[in-house]
């Protein structure tokens, strides 16, 4: 069933592409899936799906290239890549462009790029580089110092502000402490302290933020404003029953009540097309690359590419869970896509190229280990 | 940071990892647990409250467009209106053979490619129930053929909408202007929800600048939908506000006076109320039929509009930068009067040239034979050059500039069509700006007869015109007289135009200068005097020769119209005001490559007054 590399002299072609066969093919069927569904979302548009076709081979080409580069140069290049990357957050911040009311965007002449979402592979990476040369668990200072190296980019990314980024990159960090061993006590008492800024926060949101919070309270305050969304994303889902309306007979989305059905709310079109079955196949896709995941990463070799891993697929699952409880109204309305899924591109390559690097530390595996 | 720990237990630190791992795991099956438990609520035990929902889901609101207001000259004559207009739809669904159907409508009405093209474009993005516009704009015939055979055709049926319309064509485009597909550009000025269901907003001129008079307020209907979309019923209905109509200054019956005074020649006329700026004709030629830019030109069309030499699309009175020639003169000899310069009895003696003290350059005048002794009437009446080259001399550049610049030479008159262009009145000040060079002396003679730099609109000419024509009241010229509001009884003022006086210092150097202008077509010597006779009005004006390229000056060089190319002919120039004792109308006409401003031009403004003369006597003001 799997691949075994360190074992055999023998290595298959797909450990030469240092791709990982399983993993792709859970990938592959996730973007077979999500096209489907996007084609009846965007009302059988060509161009869309074109679109998306072409964002998505454009993904797999940077997890290609990913993938080749071997882990050790990675880890080189951590701390560089990392003090580059916040000095974009900062240049952002300074002189960047307000693109959707946002300031995310950084002009460089030909292309524009987005600083915030290479973050979200450079934080995990630097915090497994960071925590990977001493002894696990890490010491009170380790964690202090992990602590500020994950605050400084997620404040600059909330100041953009880009709540969804900012609770991504946040949490890949986390997830790095926590595999590392961070004890209970710990973590309990950061919950506490967590439960305890939450006030804190609600004083430093901007309105629209507040407002998102307000209505997922309470969506039917506001039926035809910002609790629309939720009220029609719950009906889409609702009405599918288990079986499901079929495909391309929605009627929440093809009559245009449901709002932002191919982006971010693209999980209520196949919740109502194909109903609960379809959602149980596409939770399962998700639950295997996210197994998978797991599993190359505690095959690895060394604690930083072991912590790097884990936090990567951990993060791929908290799209997933973010997104689908924004959709079925469990959580509040936070800008995430639906991951690999979505209309879109620009967490698709981050996305893809954090598998690159899952591929890339299961395949330059040491042929000779003590 | 403390002492690098260099043993480390990799068996317990990868058991470590792998606990964690297990954790997270557990964790993340919980969630989708967690999930999983809200989809099951949602779909199986809510499924039915949701299903009932979702069913209900079927009121939707439609937008319904506003009718467009309608425009009409000053009297009453349609200028742009809203025609029906037919289209032919297809509701796919009740169409058994739809390839069949097509190739059979194709026999009774022409149907072109890029019409199927549109056609199965729609029909991807459209339900299956709703009708595909497949032909757009049927004519009568295609509209009455259709007819009788619709029995023929199951699901095929004619569609009644609205078109704007210029029944006039060319007469007046450019300053009515057109309405256009709203594209790209469009969206990011106009209301979108005011503009939900609207297809077409105004693209230049009136059309334009009226935009939001015109447009209205757009309308709802709410539509009771089956679970498939299919409208079964409107439940309410909001009807749209439509535009108000608009009444315009010009006269169309001046209008189309004017434009046949021109005969086959190219160029401008601007004709305003001096009394309130109100511009009764607005000419430019050659113009263009705008019913066709409404209906989406063909690219071909279109490109041979702009490849054509003679620039149809190109709006003269507000965009044609033409030297004002001699036409300024009249300006220039009040600024000598006002400024103290010159008196009205002050002479100068014209030997047919000019020169510069200490300089060998002779400036010269059109008359090679000279004036003789010249006063400023004189000067006006016989267009003498060297008059002007020595008061222009003496004014110098500056405070020809500044006297000029209050008749509103050199900036925008504000006139309320957008496009317009400001000319140019030259200063020291502006070519240092411009062009980093000091002022030349000889530049200053040359500005005192109205070339050199000088540049000067149709329209500009026209509103200075009618400003010393009133003695000094410069009217803001405008289009527009009243806008008549939907259910309102009465006609609303919409443009309030500005005004402004220029200062006198004696009212008799006017009253000196409108004389030498009556006696340009009324006196024994006038340069206009041919167009004076049987006329039963009196006029002032004065004639005007720009030129297209620049002479030589000092060769003894005789220069001959017949000679060169037509397009290299000077342009011929007139402005004129009328009746001469209390101004109702000025007028400025630019003919392109006319020649001669007192052969050419000179006679189409006689026309464009007479006709104005006999209409307006028979209508109040």
């Amino acid at each position: 069933m799997e691949i075994n590399p360190g074992s055999g002299t023998r290595r298959t072609l797909m450990q030469r592409l240092h791709l990982d066969g399983m993993l792709l093919v859970g990938l592959l069927a996730l973007c077979a899936l999500g096209l489907v569904v996007l084609y009846s979302a965007s009302g059988q548009s060509e161009a869309v799906l074109n679109r998306q076709l072409i964002r998505l081979g454009l993904a797999f080409v940077v997890m290609f290239v990913v993938a080749q580069i071997p882990p050790s140069l990675l880890h080189r290049w951590t701390p560089w890549l990392f003090s580059a990357g916040v000095g974009l957050l900062v240049a952002v911040l300074v002189m960047g462009d307000v693109g959707k009311g946002a300031q995310r965007w950084l002009d460089l002449g030909v292309i524009r790029f987005q600083p915030s979402e290479v973050m979200k592979l450079l934080v995990p990476m630097m915090i497994a580089w960071f925590l990977a040369d001493a002894r696990l668990p890490p010491d009170g200072r380790r964690l202090l110092g992990a602590g500020l190296l994950i605050i400084v980019p997620t404040v600059l990314i909330a100041r953009q502000p880009d709540l969804g980024t900012s609770l991504l990159i946040a949490s890949a960090g986390f997830f790095v402490l926590f595999l590392a061993g961070l004890s209970w006590r710990l973590l309990a008492g950061l919950g506490v302290l967590a439960g305890a800024l939450l006030p804190v926060l609600w004083y430093f949101m901007h309105d629209y933020q507040r407002q998102r919070v307000i209505t997922f309270l309470n969506p039917e305050q506001d039926p035809l404003g910002a609790g629309y969304h939720i009220i029609q994303s719950k009906i889409a889902i609702g009405s599918g029953g288990l079986y499901g309306k079929g495909w391309l007979n929605g009627t929440q989305s093809h009559l245009e009540f449901l709002p932002e059905r191919s982006t971010d709310f693209i999980f209520a079109v196949l919740a109502e097309e194909f109903g609960l079955v379809g959602v149980l196949l596409l939770l399962g896709v998700y639950a295997f690359i996210l197994l998978r995941g797991l599993y190359l990463a505690t095959r690895a070799q060394d604690t930083f590419t072991r912590l790097l891993g884990g936090s990567l697929s951990l993060t791929f699952f908290v799209y997933l869970i973010v997104n689908t409880g924004m959709v079925t109204g469990l959580l509040p309305v936070v800008g995430l896509p639906l991951p690999l899924v979505s209309y879109g591109g620009t967490s698709m390559v981050t996305l893809l190229a954090g598998f690159g690097m899952l591929m890339s530390i299961h395949t330059h595996r040491r042929l000779l280990q003590s | 940071m403390a002492r690098r720990i260099t043993l480390k237990d990799h068996l317990q630190e990868s058991r470590l990892f792998l606990r964690r791992t297990l954790a997270a795991a557990l964790v993340a099956f919980l969630l989708l647990l967690a999930l999983l438990g809200r989809l099951a609520y949602l779909q199986i035990v809510s499924h039915e409250h949701f299903r009932t929902l979702s069913e209900d889901n079927r009121v939707r609101i439609e937008p319904v467009p506003p009718t467009r207001g309608l425009i009409f000259d000053r009297n009453g004559v349609l200028l742009a209106e809203n025609l029906p207009s037919y289209r032919l739809d297809i509701v796919p669904e009740q169409v058994d053979d739809l390839e069949a159907t097509l190739t059979r409508l194709g026999r009774l009405i022409e149907i072109r490619d890029q019409d199927l093209q549109r056609f199965h474009r729609l029909r991807q993005r459209m339900h299956r129930f709703e009708g595909v516009p497949l032909r757009l704009h049927l004519n009568d015939q295609e509209v009455a053929r259709f007819a009788i055979n619709r029995h023929r055709f199951q699901g095929v049926d004619i569609q009644a909408g609205l078109t704007r319309h210029y029944p006039l064509r060319s007469q007046a485009a450019h300053a009515i202007g057109y309405v256009g597909r709203i594209n790209e550009n469009d969206l990011q000025v106009l209301d979108e929800k005011n503009y939900r269901g609207t297809t077409h907003t105004g693209k230049t001129g009136i059309e334009k600048t009226y935009e939001d008079v015109l447009h209205g307020t757009v309308g709802y209907q709410q539509l009771e939908t089956n679970a498939q979309g299919r409208t079964l019923r409107v439940l309410e209905r909001q009807s749209p506000v439509p535009g108000s109509d608009l009444y315009l200054t010009i006269d169309a019956r001046l209008q189309t006076a004017a434009e046949a005074a021109f005969g086959d020649f190219n160029g401008s006329a601007v004709a305003i109320d001096p009394r309130n700026g109100s511009v009764l004709a607005l000419v430019s030629l050659p113009g263009f039929d705008p019913n066709p830019f409404v209906k989406g030109i063909e690219y071909k069309r279109y490109q041979a509009l702009q490849i054509n030499p003679d620039q149809p699309l190109f709006n003269r009175a507000l965009r044609g930068q033409y030297p004002p020639g001699s036409t300024l003169k009249p300006f220039v000899g009040l600024a000598g009067l006002e400024l103290g310069v010159v008196r009205p009895d002050s002479h100068v003696f014209c030997p047919g040239f000019y020169t510069l003290p200490g300089k060998e350059r002779l400036y010269r005048d059109w008359k090679r034979s000279g004036h003789g002794h010249m006063d400023l009437h004189d000067a006006i009446a016989q267009s003498c050059d060297v008059y002007y080259y020595d008061l222009a001399r003496s004014l110098g550049i500056d405070r020809m500039h500044d006297f000029l610049g209050q008749f509103g030479f050199g900036e925008r008159t504000g006139i309320d069509i957008v496009g317009e262009l400001p000319g140019l009145l030259p200063s020291s000040e502006w070519k240092r700006r411009t062009r980093n060079e000091p002022w030349f002396p000889g530049e200053t003679l040359i500005s005192g007869i109205g070339q050199g730099f000088n540049l000067a609109t149709p329209v500009q000419l026209a509103a200075a015109t009618a400003a010393l024509a009133t003695y000094g009241n410069f009217y803001q010229p405008h289009l527009v007289r009243a806008l008549h509001a939907p259910g309102e009884p009465e006609l609303q003022p919409v443009f309030q135009p500005m005004v402004r006086q220029i200062p006198h210092s004696d009212i008799r150097n006017w009253d000196e200068v409108i004389r030498g202008m009556v006696d340009v077509v009324h006196g024994p010597r006038g340069t206009a005097r041919a167009i004076g006779q049987g006329i039963d009005y009196r006029l002032g004006g004065k004639t005007g020769t720009a030129q297209v390229f620049s002479m030589p000056q000092d060769e003894d060089y005789e220069y001959d119209p017949e000679e060169i190319a037509f397009r290299l002919r000077d342009h011929a120039l007139f402005i004129a005001f009328a009746p001469a004792e209390e101004p109702r109308i000025a007028v400025a006409v630019v003919v392109e490559n006319g020649g001669s401003g007192s052969g050419v031009a000179a006679p189409i403004a006689r026309q464009i007054l007479d006709a104005y003369f006999k209409t307006q006597d028979r209508r109040m003001p």
